[in-house]
């Protein structure tokens, strides 16, 4: 049963919308029932209950964060206890540490590599399993995924295909190296919506 | 587990949304490209202004220099093969680049047929100037359209005209009543199929970008409010008098493309665009546009 109310008012979750997939998140928010917004701008944190960090492609929306002096409003958000999800170049965005790079926000105690699967052609499909929900696998899309390659004690992993973890929470962060807006199944939306609802 | 699906191809494209793909022939044009904020590099011997000028036929780029190109930066590559010439893209899937353009900048190897990209595990984007053309690359298996503009002359007219007519053909498709699509699918040479997904969804299936003469932020921004989901700048980059500077502002442009303010001052003190050629002076038979069936 997904939550879209919090406070007798309809959930409304911002989508990062600098760069990348935005509006798919957006659609998948809107068929579970809540309100969703583009965030083009810092202000806009004000009005959302839960952000999502899409995917697209992180050195573009790191850059794009950066000049538009996002980082102070995201911190903000994240130290009141909002819930954030981050999709492939979200997790990026918020990791502690990435590899290589000197980009990550620190919102999730994990270290993370871009595009360690290979290129393109080495990018693919899998079905997975749920930690938070014993139903059916979940058909997930990774596209010159990330990896997390360590995670804190902290880090709560909900699942994982052959010892990498590919989806994780951390108090009110949620991360996956995958990309759940590009199916029509809307569980980790839902479960998204949910923590929202508890944060 | 599953590589090279559908969903695969067209979701690279989809993470591409909202960016600029740009031109580069050279390392040092990579790195300019991606500290700019490109989403992706499209690996070249010599950008379509180049090329135009040279004359003669236009092949695939030399590996060494796509794979240069491919070291040294972490965004996608993307490279281009010749209309029909399967072999040149063969040659691309294993160098691993990470999107094919089957692009008529180049000299196009067959007149008739395009490269069966169903074949391949890579996706492609192919060039289309409307609804009909754009369904057959689809049929063909590409994963990403761009309409094609008049590449190498610095004039978004033809952009703008395929672009706008891509919108009203899927308007017009979209509002037939059902028994009329199979008409206008012969009408076309579309596909019925993905004739009636335009119909059902009101929009293309895969992911249209804009090419072909866009060279300054408010261009960028006129082709995004027209409807495209991101653009790339060919020749307007490094034809450009300071290409840092221009790159930076067309990337902040494609993402702020429905504010003035924004616009207005990205496009402050950026130097002179590229030269802007005037179509009607260019004879008919070097239109790169009209090339593709």
């Amino acid at each position: 049963m997904v939550v879209i109310i919090k406070n007798k008012e309809l959930i409304r979750v911002g989508v990062l919308a600098l760069q990348g997939a935005f509006r798919e998140h957006i659609n998948c928010i809107k068929k579970c029932g809540a309100d969703a917004v583009e965030i083009k701008f810092p202000y806009q944190l004000k009005e959302i209950d839960g952000l999502i960090i899409p995917g697209g492609e992180s050195t573009t929306i790191n850059k794009l964060i950066k000049k538009y002096d996002f980082k102070p409003y995201l911190d903000e958000f994240y130290k009141s206890g909002k819930a954030i999800y981050g999709t492939c170049a979200g997790l990026i965005l918020i990791a502690k540490k990435v590899a290589n790079e000197d980009f990550g926000l620190g919102y999730i105690d994990v270290e993370v590599a871009r595009n360690s699967y290979g290129r393109q052609i080495d990018s693919f499909e899998e079905y997975i399993s749920l930690g938070f929900n014993g139903g059916e696998k979940f058909k997930a899309i990774f596209i010159r995924a990330p990896k997390i390659l360590s995670a804190g004690p902290d880090v709560d992993i909900l699942s994982e295909i052959k010892d990498n973890i590919i989806l994780a929470s951390q108090g009110n962060v949620l991360v996956s190296t995958f990309h759940p807006e590009l199916q029509d199944d809307t569980r980790i939306h839902e479960y998204f919506l949910n923590m929202i609802e508890k944060s | 587990m599953e590589k090279g699906t559908l969903k695969l191809k067209t979701g690279l494209a989809e993470m591409l949304k909202g960016g600029v793909i740009m031109d580069v022939t050279t390392v040092e044009q990579a790195k300019i490209a991606e500290e700019a904020g490109a989403v992706s590099v499209m690996a070249l011997e010599r950008i379509p202004a180049d090329i135009r000028a040279a004359g003669g036929v236009a092949r695939m780029t030399d590996p060494e220099i796509i794979l240069n190109i491919m070291d040294a930066v972490t965004i996608p590559v993307m490279a281009k093969c010749r209309i029909g010439h399967f072999a040149e893209a063969q040659i691309l899937e294993s160098l691993g680049v990470d999107y094919i353009d089957e692009s008529e900048v180049l000299t196009p190897a067959d007149e008739k047929y395009h490269v069966n990209k169903w074949n391949f595990k890579v996706p492609f984007v192919c060039g289309a100037t409307n609804l009909g053309e754009a369904l057959r690359r689809i049929g063909e298996g590409a994963a990403m359209i761009r309409t094609k503009g008049e590449p190498g002359t610095g004039n978004v007219v033809e952009a703008v005209r395929h672009m706008r007519t891509i919108r009203d053909e899927i308007k017009k498709v979209a509002s037939l009543p059902k028994e009329e699509l199979m008409a206008i699918a012969k009408e076309m040479g579309a596909p019925y199929e993905l004739i009636l997904n335009v119909h059902e969804s009101g929009k293309l299936p895969v992911v249209n970008f804009s090419a072909g003469g866009i060279s300054t932020p408010a261009d960028a921004s006129l082709i995004m409010q027209l409807g495209a989901d991101g653009v790339f700048v060919g020749s307007g980059i490094f034809k450009s008098e300071n290409p840092m500077k221009m790159a930076k502002a067309i990337v902040e442009a494609t993402t702020h493309f429905k504010n003035p303010e924004i616009l207005a001052k990205v496009s402050r003190g950026l130097g002179s665009a590229m030269y802007g050629m005037e179509l009607s002076k260019i004879p008919k038979e070097d239109l790169l546009s009209v090339r593709g069936w």
